[in-house]
């Protein structure tokens, strides 16, 4: 007579904190960058509400720039600008990490593969940042 | 994966992606003078009619359609999974991606109105 088990052994369910990353500089970093996915949607609506002002008339769109100056909008906004700068050198660093390649038979420095990026991303911000200020 | 059933995943790795594309390269300089410099003072804001006709330029329009859709859809990605795998929401994917997809596709209705009447 086969031998059975009395009871059905219980499934495996490995345990994780609801703060794993905060085990590790690793994690923590990784669940910012992340994090920056909320800033962006934050910064994208942000847009649309100046759209919206600039498209109703000049007293709306000076209520809307009067909130911007606003302390609470002006440090939200330094923190915005950190996690796109996390995000941009973060997205810029992942070239050599997806594609191969190489230079006279040898493999490429990874800050030689990423460098284009910082040069493009610095010529698109002067464009622009002078399109902005209204000087082109 | 199985024959008939195809997935999804190349549609939102395309927009996520483009996404990340947009947000990296552009909006850091848009928050640099939207959110710190014109509103400190720091470099003079330019007026609103200039402002007006900056956007109201077709290429500005194209741009603007561009980058609000691709890093809204960007957005809506990395958020879902970001609430799944950090906040260990695993079992509310439906409703997240309904949530953040949904969301993203409002952001983009808003977008084109806007973009449209201003």
């Amino acid at each position: 007579m086969p031998q059975y088990t009395q009871f059905q052994p219980k499934e495996y369910r490995p345990k994780m904190s609801a703060y794993w990353y905060l085990d590790h500089w690793h994690y923590l970093r990784y669940a910012l960058r992340e994090a920056s996915s909320f800033f962006v949607a934050y910064f994208c609506v942000l847009t649309l509400v100046q759209l919206a002002a600039l498209g109703t008339n000049a007293t709306r769109y000076a209520h809307f720039q009067a909130f911007m100056a606003s302390p609470v909008m002006i440090i939200v906004n330094v923190i915005a600008l950190a996690f796109f700068l996390l995000h941009a050198i973060t997205w810029f660093n992942l070239v050599p990490r997806v594609v191969m390649r190489q230079m006279l038979a040898r493999p490429t420095p990874d800050i030689v593969s990423s460098a284009p990026n910082y040069f493009v991303w610095f010529g698109a911000t002067i464009i622009l940042a002078l399109f902005i200020m209204g000087v082109l | 994966m199985s024959a008939g059933k195809r997935s999804n995943e190349p549609i939102v790795w395309f927009l996520f992606g483009t996404g990340g594309f947009f947000a990296a390269f552009f909006l850091p300089v848009h928050v640099l003078f939207y959110g710190l410099l014109f509103p400190t003072g720091l470099v003079h804001a330019p007026s609103y009619q200039e402002t007006l006709a900056l956007v109201r330029h077709p290429l500005a329009r194209i741009y603007l359609f561009a980058l609000l859709t691709f890093c809204f859809f960007h957005a809506a990605h990395r958020m879902r999974l970001t609430l799944s795998d950090v906040l260990n929401l695993r079992h509310l994917n439906t409703v997240l991606a309904f949530l953040c997809y949904g969301g993203a596709l409002v952001g983009t209705a808003f977008t084109v109105w806007l973009l449209m009447t201003v």
